[in-house]
């Protein structure tokens, strides 16, 4: 009888889930690798925020807010900064984390991040006091230390365990302990399957409620568990089933049938965004002239673009400004050729720029639907001011190896192609790596060219006062749309599904999960 | 016959050297760079220089694949570029579910296949043959991944009866395990079973124009002993052909069905790795699969043995 109250028992626990709450989750893509510092793939960001925590973080406002950090103090000549650690921080191993890992970790940070460089370029000295306390000296004042160690985005200056954070910054850390408010189950990992977390318990979160990244990361699931599910779909089917609780990303195309289920929470949770990028190549015939980049401006209509991509007018607005819609940087300084269409005019400025004739190599990831579906708008568009169009099909990896090719684009080389970039990522003008015009040597793919750009960026970087800092920002954005580094083609607002049984889910650019309770 | 196996065994191995040879050399062919997709998409230029470096994807070609030879002689396959985990754990990771898909779909096939042949066979000409060849033709011409969504529909969505994706372990529990087994298997084992079913119809047709069927009728045996002892037995060599390089095909990756039901099996694995080019993770998988074809090659021409007397190697 006994036995048998046993093996009910175990049969309720078992039917139950008892075992603990669990929030199963389908993320945007599959975890690959667990060191957000050696890669800039958001997936891998967002498993750094899991399991690792933050100096500083961005609240809703943008604006830095502690998160390890109990309290700093800046010198009155502005160049030392000194931090002083939250007491009862732990790592996942049980030991405390110390000054000298935070050190240790930004350092490493520091030589694979633009903003994270740019600060190391200004750091006279990064010196550890005692256990809890490290002092940052700075060469001259600079703007933007509180935001780089709050930086919300890839890479993000998470802090790690020294012995982990002294590893060189081109080498992957396979070993992922980290201070955040989950545990990454390293043997449960099935890569392209299922990644498991579970919670923290010695965790201490901020008294503060969560904005953004900042605020007190409080959990309330016992288990959160990312299952990757390739199809779109089967992962529709499995949310509205009930066997997951979230869909991070699902395709616009579901959209309708998920926002008619009575179970099924449709919302944006990403208020920045994301902007689409037209980059053409800045070194070779034709868009090495200005007018033949800026043809490109008068020729796109974002509206056309968005339609095509996205499709339902309440997930897409039309935007000319370089550093978002809906950020304190937002202006529309300088955007008329943007957002009035003139072919005539496009057709004009390319034959101004010498444009003979020659194919203009688009690539076109097809494996990315909406990268796709931007390829084909532009090569219509282009095809209506008179240009040869050669669209090359090719997968995304294919994509992002030959976009590092230098040649002529009739040699293996190519004059255009799509991506995009999150609000959280396009918001700075340091952190908005699409605008360097730091040539071939600093700036990314398509290689921008121009002093001023870099001058004001500077400018802007070391500025403390925001006002001075908006007006840089409305010049630089002049001179923006002067060189047109990239064409935005539109700012885009992709939502997430979720299970009504969710509670407090957080609205940020980045995922998070904490804060979410699962009620039934 | 120790002979035999011995020989066949120690073919595998120059057949495994060619695979090697002729897969690293493809992949170092094809355009795309693991380099540019771990630095991911913000990277600059010179930091994916540094990743190539550091990975070993500057050096020389050859001096690659020495060093990936000189590691597989010692069986280690390398790791992948991406997770850091050795290729020999990815492929352990989905070895049991792929196994356990290619089970039960080939059982699925068999048991339904195999009878239905028969009876067509026997049956020929009449309803139940033009039956049961329009379910071979539309099992086979029927897409798998519009298959799989409609069991899904009827059985996860609107029964509420079966799990839409994912794979749970036989040590979790056997009932969640045949659970999420039914409906891969069931779609997969479609277009098995259409084919066995043709095949077996096929050959059975022919073995039950023989002479000696037509003796063992005449000695009085019922049909069910004509039928499945000697006619089937002699009808049966094509259709283990036919089962085993299903058996293949199937551990070989069936990756519709695997993203479809979101199973984790090889068949994802190697897309993933290609999509990817994690160099490593792909060619150990075509490595194991060129070894899995040769040993399933093997067991079929044992079967045939134990099958027809007559064959002796």
């Amino acid at each position: 009888m006994r036995r048998i109250a046993w093996v009910a028992a175990l049969l309720v626990v078992w039917a139950a889930g008892a075992w603990g709450v669990t929030l199963r989750v389908i993320p945007h893509a599959d975890l690959k690798n667990l060191d957000p510092i050696w890669t800039t793939a958001y997936i891998t960001r967002n498993h750094g925020y899991m399991i690792y925590d933050t100096l500083f973080a961005l609240d809703a406002n943008l604006q830095p807010q502690p998160q390890m950090v109990e309290s700093w103090e800046v010198s009155d000549d502005g160049l030392t900064y000194t931090f002083r650690l939250r007491p009862g921080l732990k790592w996942h191993d049980g030991t405390p984390v110390r000054a000298a890992d935070c050190v240790a970790s930004i350092k490493r940070w520091g030589k694979r991040d633009g903003m994270g460089q740019k600060l190391m370029d200004f750091t006279a000295a990064l010196e550890v006091v005692d256990e809890r306390t490290f002092v940052l000296r700075l060469k001259e004042p600079y703007g933007l230390v509180l935001h780089s160690l709050g930086k919300i985005s890839s890479n993000v200056p998470f802090m790690m365990p020294e012995r982990l954070a002294q590893t060189d910054a081109f080498t992957q850390i396979t070993e992922p302990i980290g201070s955040g408010p989950f545990i990454f189950k390293k043997d449960e990992w099935v890569p392209g399957h299922k990644v498991v977390y579970v919670r923290n318990p010695a965790y201490v979160p901020r008294p503060e409620p969560p904005s953004f990244a900042a605020g007190g990361k409080r959990v309330y699931v016992d288990r959160v568990e990312w299952l990757y599910i390739p199809d779109p779909a089967t992962a529709q089917a499995a949310l509205t089933a009930g066997e997951v609780d979230y869909y991070e990303r699902p395709p616009v195309d579901l959209l309708p049938l998920m926002e008619k289920h009575p179970d099924i929470e449709v919302a944006i949770i990403d208020p920045l965004g994301t902007q689409g990028w037209l980059r053409p190549n800045h070194l070779h015939p034709p868009f090495n002239h200005k007018k033949a980049r800026q043809a490109l401006l008068w020729m796109v209509k974002q509206e056309d673009y968005m339609r095509a991509i996205i499709g339902d007018p309440k997930y897409w607005r039309v935007c000319g400004a370089y550093f978002m819609c809906g950020t304190p940087l937002e202006t529309d300084v300088g955007a008329e050729p943007l957002l009035q269409q003139d072919l005539e005019k496009a057709r004009q400025l390319m034959q101004e720029a010498g444009y003979d004739g020659r194919p203009i190599i688009i690539m076109d990831p097809t494996d990315i639907p909406i990268l796709h579906g931007a390829t084909l708008v532009t090569a219509r568009l282009l095809r209506k001011i008179g240009v040869n169009v050669q669209v090359q099909a090719m997968d995304w990896s294919t994509l992002t190896s030959r976009r590092a090719e230098k040649k002529p684009p009739e040699e293996g080389g190519w004059h255009i192609f799509h991506t995009w970039a999150t609000g959280a990522d396009v918001a700075s003008p340091v952190a908005n790596i699409g605008i360097s015009g730091g040539c071939e040597e600093r700036a990314w793919f398509g290689w921008p060219c121009d002093e001023r750009i870099e001058k004001l960026r500077d400018q802007w970087a070391r500025t403390t006062d925001p006002q001075k800092q908006k007006e840089l920002v409305i010049e630089l954005q002049r001179v923006l749309y002067d060189v047109v580094p990239y064409v935005n083609y539109g700012q885009w607002f992709l939502p997430t599904a979720y299970r009504k049984t969710l509670r407090g889910v957080i609205v940020s650019p980045v995922p998070f999960f904490w804060n979410i309770r699962k009620v039934e | 016959m120790g002979t035999y196996l011995l020989r066949r065994l120690l073919a595998t191995i120059p057949v495994m050297g060619v695979v090697a040879l002729f897969v690293f050399a493809l992949l170092h062919l094809t355009p795309g760079d693991p380099a540019a997709v771990i630095a991911g998409d913000y990277a600059s230029p010179a930091d994916v220089e540094r990743i190539r470096h550091q990975l070993g994807l500057d050096k020389p070609l050859h001096t690659q694949l020495g060093i990936w030879l000189w590691h597989v002689v010692r069986g280690d396959l390398g790791t992948s570029i991406f997770s850091g985990l050795p290729v020999t754990k990815l492929i352990a990771q989905r070895m049991e579910p792929t196994l356990a898909l290619t089970v039960a779909t080939m059982t699925i096939a068999v048991v339904v296949a195999v009878p239905l042949g028969i009876l067509a066979a026997w049956k020929a000409g009449t309803w139940i043959d033009r039956l049961v060849m329009v379910f071979a033709v539309l099992g086979f011409s029927i897409p798998v991944f519009w298959l799989g969504f409609l069991f899904i529909y009827g059985f996860s969505i609107r029964l509420e009866l079966l799990p839409v994706q994912g794979y749970v372990s036989f040590k979790k529990g056997l009932l969640p395990f045949l659970k999420h087994l039914v409906l891969p298997s069931l779609t997969l084992g479609m277009v098995y079973m259409a084919l066995i079913a043709r095949m077996t119809r096929g050959q059975h047709a022919g073995v039950l124009r023989e002479d000696y069927v037509r003796t063992a009728y005449a000695k009085g045996l019922k049909a069910g002993a004509v039928l499945l002892r000697h006619a089937l037995k002699n009808a049966a060599l094509p259709i283990v052909t036919i089962i085993g390089i299903g058996v293949a095909l199937l551990i070989g990756g069936v990756v519709v069905t695997e993203s479809v039901f979101a199973i984790p099996g090889l068949g994802r694995l190697t897309v993933d790795a290609v999509l990817h080019r994690d160099y490593p993770v792909i060619q150990g998988i075509i490595l194991v699969f060129s070894g899995v074809y040769v040993l399933i090659n093997l067991g079929v021409d044992i079967v045939y043995t134990l099958l027809d007397p007559r064959i002796r190697y």
